[in-house]
Order: C-alpha cells, then structure tokens, then sequence
C-alpha cells in the first residue's frame, strides 16, 4: 500500500512543496509534497520530531515512579500514559488482574480522560473545519467562530472538557500530575461525595454527547460524497477489542482487520505485541514506522484511534452509542469506513459511550470499596497497552534487580498512524494540488486531514511564542518556488518567485 | 453543586478566591518547570499566611479552554509561564484579550484565553501574565542557573503583588 509514497522513477525531477509547521498540532511538524515533472504528487511526507529521548530519560529510574513521570510526555493525554505505565507496572508486580475497586476506578478515570480529549478536539480543534468549511476565513474558521455562531455548541464543548478533567480530579486527586494508579491498583477508591458529584450532571452529559453525534452525522450526510473522498486511503486498522468482541479502551486482545474487514490476526494477547508488529526506520524521519509483521512494511501499515476501533468493534456496550455505531457502520456498506472526516463521528460516538460508561460505573458498588491493592511473583518484563483517545498506545519496560528501569519501548498512537497520515496527505494533495500555486485552501485541507487524526507528540514544551505555518514550495535542487506563511496573528504573508525569501503582505 | 454550570460556586472552598495564579509548564524540560515551581514554592510560602485564603493556585501544563471557567468570577488571574525570549529576570503584562485567536496547538496563548472568556461570559477578566525568561527546556534538563535566580526574583515579585490589598 505505500509503495506509490515511497517511489520515484526520477527523483531528479521532483519539486517539493513544505508545510511547517502544522496548526492545532502538537509537536513541530512540517509536509512536504514532492512533485514529478507533470505536477502529479508522487510523495508525502509528514515530518513530526517524535519523542524518543523519553524512553533514555526513564532508563535508570525506579518503575514505581513511571506512573506519574510518564504523564510529563504528553499535557495532552498524560492520563493515557499514566495508566498504561501503571499497567506495565502491574506486570512487575506479579498482578495483571486487578482487584474490582482497582480496575473500575482506573476505567473511570480513562473513561473521563478520553471524553474530556475527544470535547477538546471536537467541539474546540475540528468542529469550526466541519461547521464552516476549509475555505473560510482563518479568522471565523476557528473556536472564535464557533462561539460567534454556535454559541451553545462552545459552552457545551468547555463544559464537556471541565466534567472530564473532573472525572480524573476525582479519580486521580488532581487534573493534572495525578498519582491515582500505582503497580497493582490504584492508592485511593471513591467517596460518596465525589461519587454524588459527578452523578447529578452524567445524564446531561450523554444527552449532549448524544446531541454532538448527531450533529456529526447529519454533518457527514450533508458533505456527501465529498466527505467521503476527502482524504480517504484504504487502510488496515489495528486496536484492542473486549473478548465477546465489544469495544474497549482499557484492556482486551488485540484485533487487526484489513480494509475489506477481513481478519488479520483477533485476540491476540497484547503482552506479544513485539511479536506481531514491527517498526521501520527511514531516512528523511524522526518518527518510527510501525507495521503489522505479517504483511511487512509496504502493505502492513494500520490506522489507530476512533476510526479503527469503532470499525474493528463487533459492537459497543452502552445502548445510545450502539446505536449510533450501527447507523455508523451502515455507511461503511458492509465494510470499514474508510472516509478520514469519519474519524469524527467515531470519535463521538467514542464520546457517548464514555459517557454511558461513567453513568454504569457510577452506579457500581466496587467503586467504593477498600481492596485497592493486589501484588504476585514480581517480573523483569512489564507491557501496558490502552486504548488512548488517538489510538492504541503500549509500554514496554524492562528493569533490573533493584527496580531500576534498563530498557524501555513506547509506541504511541500518532506513530502508528504515522503512515495513514501521510497516504491522506497524498491523497488530499493529489486531489487539489494545481500547478505552481500554493494555495491557503491546499494548506488548509493538508490541515484538516491531519487534524481528523490528532496527532500530539513532544507537546509538553510549549514556552510563549510559537507556531506560525508556512507552505513552501521548491525544487528538488532547494530552489524557493512559492512560500506562503500564516501567521500566529492569522495574517497571510507571501514570499514572491525570486525573493530569496522575503514576505509580503498578502492578507492582513 | 453542578459541574456543568459555568457559574462560580461560592460554596466550594478555595475554588473561588480573589486571586488565581495558574503555574504553567512541564516540570520535565527544563526551564519549562519554572511555572510549576514557582507555583510550589508560592504554596509553601503561603502555608499558614493569612492571606492564602485569598489566592487559589492551579497547575496546568497548558491553558486550555477550560480554563476560562477558573478565570470566572475571579478578581485577578495571573499567568506564569517560563519565557523562551524577552526580558531577564522577567516581565509582567496585563492581557489583552485577542480578538482573532492565535493559530494554536491543542493548548491556548493568554490572550486567546482571556478572549474566549470575553466571548463566552461576556467581560475580559482581569490578567496578568508573568513570563519568566528561562533558557533551557530540553527533555530531563534541570533548572538553569539563571532560570533559578529568575524564578526567585518572580516570587518576590508575585509574593508582595498578593500581600498588596
């Protein structure tokens, strides 16, 4: 499958079209599109600095304290990290089956975590793209624009995000640097109060949850066979799945079906995760290309996230999100969606379900009860696999005698889909690209399929001022043929032919 | 009380102090720990002080939309994030709010914050933002030396604004 990204007959002849960095991206990413002499886009590349010095940075420390360090990769999703850490960890000590209390306080919390990031992306990162079209004004076509139009649809998407944060305050003791899971369960369950607290809005929580679906879906309806083009690449899609086959975020077996549907490996444990993926290495990235060993690395590359696990499940668990995953699943016509601005409606189905999850797990006793810990035959090798909200991520660690980590592997979501990402780009730059030209609309629509995916990596350093966005267009020689920057402030300024660089205002 | 109600409660101790200062930053890249530092040693300094009723302190590793809802009903928010560049030892900069949000991440600017609470609520809330220079902030760095005397020469600062009535 990526055989047609990573080929040229004559290289020589390429140009190169560069965005850098990406908007409502985490990290500092760059795309560059390499044209053949006919302007046909034969490569793309998205550039992500991944972060790799992470896994040096724990070597050396004690495993019981990766739990709360590993929430200092990611300001975005540290609750993904805490847990899967803690489960990781959970195999060093001897006890990968948790007590009741333990695993449900642990699932609230994850439950909280992935609604609270899929409002954030939705209502704040992506819904102004889908309410307003990549062509609109960067100054409308942002939260702004959704407060001025949508104004409910704002205060519902900060208010979903605060009840999120909420849920893993409760569960974790604070919103951020929380310590709730340590190796073999969690330091402290519920208390009625809290339990009370987050139980007197969920009902309103799902019903908006339910409210936001359904706004994607007419959405998806209305675009037509334009959303379901838009950047749309054939993919294999990878996630974990519960044993009777149902959706899960917290811990199940490892499914991967190839984009007819069809099985490529089902339940298979997720502590052989080595076993049944492989990372590829290339020149021109930071970034790790993962694939499924069994097909290699051309045809081998999967997608993670809602997508993928919303077409890998057999069927969600909470009746509401059921639903609308059947009426989700009907557009696919018996086979995976493979439409990237369906990403979003995943997502919020995603969304309904962790609300219905919350609800359940808010009525159940074991939340409040007082075995909190369990310990076993201690081990030198820990894997943690979840589901976080952009796709599987896994923890591997190895330690020594004294507890002190040697070696550790992370494989995390935006790596994963590393290789989607790029094919939607080829795709959506294949589509619109017209000439010599780069156009704000091109930039944008490079944008908007990367964003469906949500990539986050090395965001943790954010220090005030950054992120403009450029797209630039050169020859294979390096030559500037066209630069077209977008400001921090939304001005356009544009570099003309021969400038060596130099902008002018084109749009203030 | 209801989560979902964007209304300050008065009843949640702590929650609705006068003053919020909201420490930025990740404790793991270097400089970047300024914002959670400093915000640990204004707590300890307050432990017993009779005006720490009066301040409510946040941590956060980005300012995200949510945190309009803190900013709420507040009468002084202050920001302290680590500087990449401007002045030593640091400065402080009353926020406007931005009328046009700047092109972000997943994470908002102050001015962006300070405009999505115009938007939502109606009032620019009152906002400072204390930008401490740092320097360094790569992955597992410690604190630099001057990042330390610039934290430090913040805290007085910050410390006499809060005990000033």
């Amino acid at each position: 499958m990526s055989t047609p990204l990573e080929t040229a007959t004559h290289p020589e002849h390429l140009r190169r079209v560069c965005i850098e960095p990406l908007t409502r991206v985490e990290g500092h990413g760059k795309v560059t599109l390499l044209l053949d002499e006919h302007d046909q886009v034969q490569q793309a590349r998205l550039h992500i600095v991944e972060f790799r010095g992470f896994e040096r940075f724990i070597q050396g420390r004690p495993f019981w304290e990766l739990p709360v360090t590993v929430q200092r990769l990611c300001g975005i999703c540290p609750v993904s990290h805490h847990l899967a850490a803690a489960k990781a960890c959970d195999r060093l000590v001897g006890a990968p089956a948790l007590s009741p209390t333990a695993e449900k306080v642990r699932r609230l919390m994850h439950f909280g975590q992935v609604l609270q990031s899929h409002a954030l992306h939705f209502f704040h990162l992506s819904s102004p793209d889908l309410l307003f079209g990549p062509d609109d004004h960067p100054a409308h076509r942002n939260i702004v624009g959704v407060i001025q139009d949508e104004p409910e649809l704002a205060r519902r998407g900060v208010l979903l995000r605060r009840y999120g944060q909420e849920v893993i305050r409760v569960c974790a003791g604070k919103r951020i640097h929380g310590s709730g899971a340590i190796p073999g369960g969690v330091n402290k369950a519920l208390d009625n109060a809290d339990r009370e607290l987050l139980a007197a809005d969920i009902a309103q929580v799902i019903d908006w949850a339910e409210d936001a679906v359904a706004l994607m879906q007419g959405l998806f309806a209305a675009g037509g066979d334009a959303y379901r083009r838009f950047a749309s690449v054939p993919a294999n899609s990878l996630s974990l799945v519960r044993p009777d086959g149902a959706l899960e975020l917290y811990d199940g077996g490892l499914r991967a079906r190839d984009p007819h549907g069809e099985p490529i490996f089902d339940h298979a444990p997720d502590q052989d995760y080595a076993d049944l993926l492989q990372e590829q290495v290339k020149p021109w990235s930071y970034m790790k290309f993962p694939f499924i060993a069994a097909l290699g690395p051309a045809a081998g590359w999967y997608r993670v996230g809602p997508l993928a696990r919303v077409n890998n499940c057999d069927f969600i668990d909470t009746p509401r999100a059921e639903a609308a995953r059947r009426t989700f699943a009907a557009a696919g016509q018996g086979r995976p969606v493979q439409a990237v601005l369906a990403t979003h409606w995943a997502r919020l189905i995603e969304l309904l379900h962790c609300a219905e999850a919350i609800a359940r797990l808010l009525a159940d006793p074991d939340l409040t009860g007082d075995d909190l810990l369990r310990e076993g035959t201690p081990a030198r090798a820990g894997i943690g696999v979840i589901e976080a909200p952009r796709g599987t991520l896994f923890h591997h660690y190895e330690i020594d005698a004294d507890g002190l980590v040697t070696r550790a592997n992370l494989i995390v979501s935006t790596t994963s889909n590393n290789q989607a990402m790029n094919a939607a780009i080829r795709r959506v730059a294949q589509d619109e690209l017209d000439g010599h030209v780069l156009t704000e609309g091109l930039l944008n629509r490079v944008e908007v399929a990367i964003r469906a995916y949500d990539p986050c990596l090395s965001c943790a350093t954010h220090a005030l001022g950054q992120m403009p966005l450029a797209l630039t267009l050169t020859r294979a020689d390096g030559t500037v043929l066209d630069l077209l920057r977008r400001d921090a402030d939304g001005g356009i300024r544009r570099a003309p032919p021969g400038s060596g660089g130099a902008m002018a205002n084109a749009r203030p | 009380m209801s989560l979902l109600d964007p209304e300050p409660d008065p009843g949640q101790a702590g929650a609705r102090a006068p003053r919020l200062v909201i420490g930025v930053g990740n404790p793991a890249r270097g400089d970047d720990a300024i914002g959670p530092l400093l915000l640990q040693r204004l707590r300890d300094q307050l432990a017993g002080d009779p005006c720490a009723g009066e301040v409510a302190l946040l941590d956060a590793y980005q300012l995200q939309p949510e945190h309009a809802l803190d900013l709420r009903g507040r009468r002084e928010t202050i920001i302290v994030d680590a500087a990449a560049a401007g002045t030593a030892p640091f400065t402080h900069t009353r926020v406007v709010p931005e009328p046009t949000p700047t092109i972000t991440t997943h994470s908002l600017s102050p001015a962006a914050l300070a405009g999505m609470h115009q938007r939502l609520f109606g009032s620019a809330p009152a906002l400072t933002v204390l930008a401490v220079r740092g320097e360094r902030f790569e992955l597992g760095a410690p604190l630099s030396a001057h990042a330390t005397r610039h934290l430090a020469a913040a805290l007085d600062w910050l410390s006499a604004l809060l005990h000033r009535r």
